[in-house]
């Protein structure tokens, strides 16, 4: 009876909602939401068949639904679910029920009961299914609440013992995410509510459907992930699964080894059919290892990933890994490896000249042998020699991790990772490349492998060509042979590659500088000079001799007798080449020479480096003229300027700082300059003219602060403040000039609001750096803020004028590490005298390789500009995939830019530059209130714009026209 | 019922291993015959080179004894006597293999022929249109698809490795299964992946064991050092000789030289030695679903078997100054296009040869491997070898731990080990006894093995039956074996469990009573309504949990079984009890009368 009465309320408020809507549009807002669950439940009502139904359910599901109206539409849905014979439609309901109770804002512990009750009742399957998963829904949803979750663990107890293996995932999904094991918590009374949800899940390993283990596991790896420690005696029911039939109950008993195997490490467990006990993590290894060659890839991935987070184990094991005795006719046979080393070790370098060379030697007892072991033998040799790539690119990950923290098998996994470099997917090879890198640190390359590592360096992908030097640049090299083959190796590269120059030379920098005594006895070799005879003098522009210098002068930095060996124009060479290539050349102390600067030694700190003193004294020089007359200000300031300009070209480490400065004291400048305007004192109307030069100042003045707030990396909150000052400065000028210059109150007001609006948001975001900001243009402005607000616009502007006068130089505080953001675009050289040609309308790929130094986060900000001749600009965002990472704070960026024009009758040249994109909300603080959504965007909508920070490149271009 | 016998014969087998050696299995499963490959013997010249196919039948049909004919590979050893079986000694039943295989093996069996007959000049030797006739019996079948023989007979393919188009194959009747692996590689190479198999349970495992006591070094080693020696002898001026078979490595060694041309950017020219070859690479360009992982990525850029690097060679060539590759056939040196480029280039310290697989004695391949040289060659010529030899083994089978692997892979009940050497397979026996604990055979030539299996035999039951039985007692267990009464019926090889009665109504027969009778003596003077009595109390006592009744007449009942008393005839102080019962009840009624043969207990009097 009430239902029905409730029904009879829904349908006539339904009615009122549509003829209301016909007449007035304004009042539609307020009776939509009460309609919802009306209309819901009128469609409901409607519907003669389940497939109708269904319909409504599915076009009521498009719509999102306001928390308010969220109980009012889920007890309509109970109400027909009750009803409902069809069970898809009992499905779908179900699932909205769950969809519902996510909403944000509805709290879902009212609809628990209900879903509790209907569950009991359903037969279907598929909709227990689906109800579990609203419970589900409901039970995370509110965490806090114990009762709950103790009674939804009850409900999913009672079904597990369902025959359908969907009720049973469900089931279990919900104990991994809402079981606990606080037992302390309700002891008293019951002794029922505790369950051992563990023991509960674990039962259910051995369940007959695969997919029901799959969900156990992952269960428990839930209950893992939650925090709740699982017990050790998972781990033997685990290791029964990891010869499961099916592959995804074997992936994720994997994982759930070494979860264990994690969480106790030092526990013993014994070996089978032997007294003997190792550690549980050892154990664990060995079987992880053993699943490395397993019948499906996406278990030898798990196994493989897994492995190189293992780092307890012993390294007895671990060593294990790498080793698989060969055999020939059951006699023991030396890998290629260990015979490479012998060789080495004896003395002679070549290998496998005769046949039977590696004839194997002792005879095997056959007893001993094992063909397929428990434990981890040979795990990575499987791994690495894997059909499919992702499992070898996870092995050889997984030896960067494991070689990273154990030195001893770095050592011994080096023979792999030079083979890898061999292999046939580039991605496979540049990242053992990089491993190898990473690893560095702990290894010295012997000859052989030195060679295999040098082979490489004839790759045509310029990727691993880069790779390789960035190695070589902290590879250990044990003897002065392994110095000169690198050498040799990387001229020969140098001939066929000679775009590789700077990369080639950079990495002999690297290999002279950490091997001078290996460097010293081969001096007189590279530079060809003779005990008696003057040898003739080699062409200084020879990018191979330069590249031979480089690694001299480097070494010779800590070799302090190697310069006795230098000819004499071989110093005339060093002056020259420490000024042109002075990133690459060191200074160096040479005896009875003037002409070496006092050289830096590396250990002063840089308040007492010279240099920074000086940028540190001009600075100070500059702030402390507050009262100077306003020639010599600007006098002042323009030098300082100059000096910090050419300081930062001189000393590359100060050239963040420098050039940061430099742009603040700039702005100062031109703010001075606008100020000292003489269209100040005159009427308004007669110097129209010269105000552009004071808008264009507060232009200038803007551009720059977007310069510094989003070119240079390490600015902090204290110079953000500052820059975001300047700005507020640039923008007062803007309002009074054009004050000055437009006539009629009307514009006026608007830009007044929107001004005293900027102050706000400023007072807003950093009303804690206030306090340092005092005597400043914005601070005087905050104190004048209430009768600002009263008053008219042209008393606004002249306030505000007096202000910016009045106002004082900011200290800019310097940051501790800053650097500029740069670029430099390699290809294309912008010297070819070829137009690239092309028929008009067609597009023509331009091979784009830029080198971006100091950008956060290039994948988002960095854009290609095109300039045509005719103005048209065009902007192309570069794929995330077309920036690598070759070290820390470098991006490389290759791409391709697809030109296309209409017909030209004269090739001509568009030029391509790198911009830097920002977002000036992305620097903001956050703040509560902003976040609470308090701030209208429209104060301060995020401006967005580009700087460009690379120098253009010119490119020739013909698009021709259509041959018809 | 009793287990059917699978019956596996080992039919005949090779020499040495390696590459020579005839594979022909002949396997009997569940009343079905079928014959695993068909190979010959390259040795010899004679009759022997192909299998005794006499030994299968004695003088019956070939075609009438054999199911089907499954073919692993293309390589001679597994398929050279194909032609002769089908055609000269007459098969016509089908010959499966897969597509790649029914593609490259009439091209290999073609050049076989060509040699045998216009070179050696054999007779009585099949025919060009044989091999034709004989590939038209051939079904091509797809990896993992099941194809039905006949109505029991199923049999299916799965990636083996070893060279383009093998296939490992199961071959099933009902729930017993044979794998057969053919050749086959667990690890993978530059053209082809590894061979994969699933948990499929055989009964019986039949695995090649070639390299049974070998474990090998990693594949990257040795491709280094193979590029790594040409790329010195190129880069010094020198001229590089390989020395090759045409099919399988020498796809292998032409795609890692390519790549590593690609890679490193070299201009010296590479030549193959054109003949077979260029057919066959040609399938090797079509059927790249069956080639590794970056063959099958990147062959939408470019299909990696359209070298671009190496060129067709031409007699001239050898002549040429300047360093270069030559693939030439054939590998072991001892004639052909091969020996004359090793005879022009030997001279010359700068040149190479680099022999890639294994050399049979005698030839010259094995001769200068074994480090001679000073060569005699015909016409008393002495032929000074200056060049570099160099030996590296590119091998594409699987050695001990990839056969342990496969095993472990499988999971078969019993493993028989073929294709290898006795000695080295009684290793490889022991270990997988000793790993796995399955039961390994390795039967010589011509010896039969048989393999008792307990294939497990499907009944089907009536509802109501089960119905019935169910309703008796508690829910079934999974775990627990369940007592089920009813009549197992065996008509044309359908099994079938029904209620009693309906076996006697299907089968029409009356139903007959059994019925047991005993006599007890009790000695008892009292008068027969009493001892009645007395048994009627005293079972009542005992029997709690069945129905004991007293009837009026005297008797007493337990459930069905009637129990009188009466006076001894000639002793009155002996009561015989009359004990009767049906067979149904025969628990029970052996359990009443060692109950009354106890005696009735003295308490009551």
């Amino acid at each position: 009876m009430a239902a029905h009465l409730k029904k009879r309320v829904y349908e006539e408020f339904s009615k009122v909602v549509q003829q209301q809507q016909e007449e007035i549009a304004t009042k539609k807002l307020r009776l939509t939401k009460p309609s919802k669950s009306a209309a819901l439940h009128i469609d409901l009502c409607k519907a003669t068949s389940p497939a109708d139904a269904l319909q409504y359910l599915l076009q009521f599901a498009r719509k999102p639904v306001e928390a308010e109206s969220v109980e009012g539409v889920v007890r309509i849905l109970l109400e027909h679910y009750y009803k409902e014979n069809d069970p898809s439609v009992r499905l779908k309901i179900a699932s909205l029920l769950g969809l519902l109770s996510k909403t944000a804002g509805f709290s879902p512990d009212c609809i628990m009961d209900d879903a509790i009750n209907i569950l009991q009742n359903e037969k279907s399957h598929q909709v227990l299914a689906q109800l579990l998963d609203t419970l589900l829904a409901i039970g995370t949803k509110l965490p806090e609440n114990q009762a709950i979750q103790m009674r939804l663990v009850d409900v999913a107890c009672k079904h597990l013992t369902d025959t359908s293996h969907g009720v049973r995932n469900k089931c279990l999904q919900l104990l991994g995410n809402l079981g606990s094991l606080e037992k302390s918590v309700t002891k008293d009374g019951e002794g029922l509510a505790v369950r051992d949800v563990q023991k509960i899940i674990g039962d259910y390993f051995s369940d007959q459907d695969p997919r029901v283990r799959t969900a156990a596991i992952k269960a428990m790896l839930q209950l893992h992930e939650r925090g709740l420690k699982l017990h050790q005696t998972i781990y033997n029911q685990a290791c029964k699964l990891l010869s499961d039939d099916y592959e995804q109950v074997r992936s994720a008993a994997v994982q759930l080894i070494w979860v264990v195997s994690q969480l106790y490490p030092e526990s013993i467990v014994p070996i089978p059919s032997s007294n003997e006990e190792i550690r549980l993590v050892d154990d664990a290894f060995g079987k992880i290892c053993h699943m490395v060659s397993d019948g499906s890839w996406v278990v030898r991935v798990q196994a493989a990933k897994l492995l190189g987070s293992m780092e307890q184990v012993s390294s007895h094991f671990l060593e294990q890994t790498l080793d698989k005795k060969l055999m020939s006719d059951l006699r023991r046979k030396r890998t290629a490896h260990e015979r490479a080393k012998e060789l080495y070790s004896s003395g002679e370098f070549s290998s496998g000249r005769k046949w039977g060379d590696d004839a194997p030697k002792e005879e095997i007892d056959t007893g001993a042998v094992n063909l397929i072991e428990s434990g981890a033998c040979g795990a990575f040799v499987h791994g690495l020699e894997d059909e499919m790539y992702e499992v070898r690119i996870a092995a050889v990950e997984a030896l960067c991790m494991l070689a990273q923290s154990s030195p001893s098998f770095a050592e011994k996994c080096l023979d792999f990772l030079v083979d890898m470099f061999n292999d046939e997917i580039e991605e496979v090879r540049l990242q053992s490349i990089h491993t190898m890198r990473k690893i560095s640190n702990n290894i010295t390359l012997r000859e052989d492998q030195l060679d295999t590592v040098l082979a490489v360096l004839e790759d045509s992908s310029r990727d691993i060509r880069e790779a390789l030097h960035e190695l070589l640049c902290c590879t250990n090299v044990s003897t002065k042979e392994g110095i000169h083959l690198a050498l040799v190796e990387l001229l020969k590269n140098l001939t066929k590659y000679p775009t590789d120059r700077d990369s080639i030379w950079k990495c002999l920098k690297f290999l002279g500088s950490r091997h001078p005594t290996l460097v010293l006895p081969l001096v007189p070799e590279l530079l060809s000079t003779h005990p008696f005879f003057d040898t003739a003098e080699p062409d200084m522009d020879d990018p191979a001799y330069i590249a031979v210098l480089v690694l001299i002068f480097n070494a010779a930095k800590t070799c302090p007798t190697m310069p006795a060996l230098f000819s004499d124009h071989t110093f005339r060479h060093y002056a020259y080449l420490r000024d042109s290539l002075s990133h690459l050349v060191p200074a160096l102390r040479l005896p009875g020479r003037k002409l070496v600067s006092s050289a830096v030694s590396a250990n002063i700190t840089p308040h007492e480096d010279p240099s920074h003193q000086f940028l540190q004294q001009s600075l100070e020089r500059v702030y402390s003229l507050q009262h100077l007359d306003p020639q010599g200000t600007q006098e002042l300031l323009e030098l300082t300027i100059r000096d910090l300009q050419r300081l930062g070209e001189l000393q590359s480490e100060l050239a963040g700082v420098a050039d940061f400065s430099a742009t603040y004291l700039r702005c100062q400048l031109l703010l001075i300059k606008a100020l000292q305007e003489k269209l100040w004192n005159v009427a308004a109307p007669l110097y129209l003219k010269q105000s552009d030069l004071a808008s264009a100042a507060a232009k200038q003045i803007m551009e720059e602060t977007y310069k510094m707030e989003f070119m240079y990396s390490g600015v902090e909150n204290k110079q953000v403040v500052i820059i975001h000052h300047m700005r507020l400065q640039a923008k007062a000028l803007q309002l009074i000039v054009t004050a000055r210059t437009t006539r009629g109150v009307d514009p006026l007001f608007g830009m007044c609001e929107k001004f005293l609006q900027e102050v706000d948001f400023f007072q807003r975001c950093f009303i804690a750096d206030l306090p340092h900001l005092q005597d400043s243009f914005v601070d005087k402005l905050l104190d004048l803020m209430p009768r600002l607000m009263t008053s008219k616009p042209v008393e606004v502007v002249k306030i505000v004028q007096t202000m910016l006068r009045q106002s004082t130089f900011l200290h800019l505080p310097l940051p501790e590490q800053i650097h500029k953001a740069s670029a430099t675009i390699i290809e294309p050289a912008g010297e070819s005298d070829n137009p690239l040609r092309f028929t008009s309308g067609l597009v023509v790929a331009l091979d784009v390789d830029a080198t971006l130094e100091h950008v956060q986060d290039p994948q988002s900000t960095v854009k290609v500009q095109v300039l045509y001749p005719d103005g048209q600009a065009q902007m192309i965002h570069p794929k995330p995939a077309d920036f690598r990472n070759p070290g820390p704070g470098r991006h490389r960026l290759i791409t391709q830019v697809y030109l296309s024009h209409t017909a030209w009758t004269e090739p001509c040249q568009v030029e391509v530059r790198l911009l830097l994109a920002y977002n000036s909300n992305s620097r903001i603080p956050k703040s509560p209130w902003i976040e609470g959504g308090e701030v209208s965007s429209q104060v301060e909508t995020s401006i967005e714009g580009t700087i460009p920070f690379s120098k253009s490149v010119k490119v020739y271009i013909m698009p021709k026209p259509a041959r018809r | 019922v009793c287990g059917v016998n699978g019956r596996f014969a080992w039919l005949v087998e090779g020499g040495a291993g390696q590459d020579v050696g005839r594979s022909c299995i002949l396997v009997s499963i569940g009343g079905k015959n079928v014959m695993l490959d068909c190979g010959m013997h390259m040795g010899f010249n004679d009759d022997r080179r192909f299998p005794d196919f006499s030994y299968i039948t004695r003088n019956g049909r070939l075609t009438d004894f054999l199911d089907c004919v499954i073919i692993s590979h293309f390589h001679l050893d597994h398929c050279g006597a194909l032609p002769y079986f089908s055609e000269m000694v007459g098969y016509d039943g089908p010959i499966y293999m897969t597509h790649p295989t029914q593609a490259i093996c009439p091209i290999l069996l073609e050049d076989y022929r060509k040699i045998a007959v216009d070179k050696k000049g054999e007779a009585n030797f099949f025919t060009s249109q044989m091999i034709k006739d004989c590939m038209k019996k051939v079904v091509a079948v797809h990896l993992h698809q099941t194809v039905q023989v006949d109505d029991e007979l199923e049999i299916k393919a799965y990636y083996a490795g070893h060279v383009l188009g093998a296939a490992m194959f199961q071959i099933k009747v009902g729930s017993e299964s044979v794998v057969y692996t053919g050749d086959y590689n667990m690890t993978p190479d530059r053209h082809l992946g590894a061979a994969w198999i699933d948990k499929c349970r055989p009964n019986l495992l039949i695995t090649e064991s070639t390299y049974a006591t070998t474990i090998r070094d990693s594949k990257r080693c040795r491709e280094r050092d193979f590029l790594k020696k040409v790329h010195e002898a190129v880069e010094r001026g020198g001229k590089v000789l390989i020395p090759v078979f045409a099919l399988g490595r020498a796809q292998e060694l032409c795609i890692l030289l390519e790549t590593f041309w690609e890679r490193m950017n070299l201009k010296a020219p590479i030549y193959f030695s054109t003949g077979l070859t260029e057919k066959a690479n040609h399938y090797y360009k079509l059927f790249i679903t069956w080639t590794n992982q970056k063959i099958r990525k990147t062959f939408v850029q470019r299909n990696m078997f359209e070298f671009k690097h190496i060129k067709a060679f031409d007699r001239a060539f050898a002549d040429n100054p300047g360093p270069m590759v030559v693939f030439a056939t054939p590998g072991m040196l001892h004639a052909g296009q091969s020996l004359q480029i090793f005879r022009k280039w030997a001279g010359n310290e700068k040149n190479m040869v680099i022999m890639p697989g294994y050399c049979v004695q005698g030839t010259v391949g094995h001769k200068i491997l074994s480090g001679q040289r000073k060569l005699e060659m015909e016409g008393r010529q002495v032929l000074e070898v200056k060049m570099q030899v160099e030996y590296m083994s590119f091998s594409a089978h699987a050695d001990a731990k990839g056969i342990m692997q496969l095993v472990g892979q499988a999971e078969p009940e019993n493993v028989l080990l073929v294709h290898g050497e006795a000695k080295k397979m009684e290793f490889l026996k022991q270990k997988i006894e000793q790993e796995f604990r399955v039961s390994c055979y390795m039967p010589a030539n011509g010896e039969t093995v048989t393999l008792p299996t307990s294939p497990s035999i499907p009944v089907g039951i009536s509802l109501g039956l089960l119905k019935r039985e169910m309703a008796q007692g508690l829910l079934p267990d999974a775990k627990k074996p369940r007592l089920l009464h009813g009549t197992l019926i065996m008509k044309d090889s359908n099994f079938r469990l029904v209620s009693s009665e309906q076996a006697l109504k299907e089968l029409g027969l009356a139903e007959h009573q059994l019925r047991f009778t005993c006599r007890v003596h009790l000695h008892d003077p009292r008068k027969e309504q009493e001892t009645a009595m007395r048994v009627y109390s005293h079972l009542k006592s005992v029997l709690k949990e069945h129905c004991v009744q007293h009837l009026p007449d005297g008797s007493v009942t337990v459930e069905s079984i009637l129990i009188q008393a009466a006076a001894h005839s000639e002793d009155p102080g002996t009561k015989v009890l009359l004990v009767s019962w049906t067979y149904q009840d025969e628990e029970l009624g052996s359990h009443l009368t060692s109950l009354l043969k106890k005696g009735l207990p003295q308490a009551a009097s």
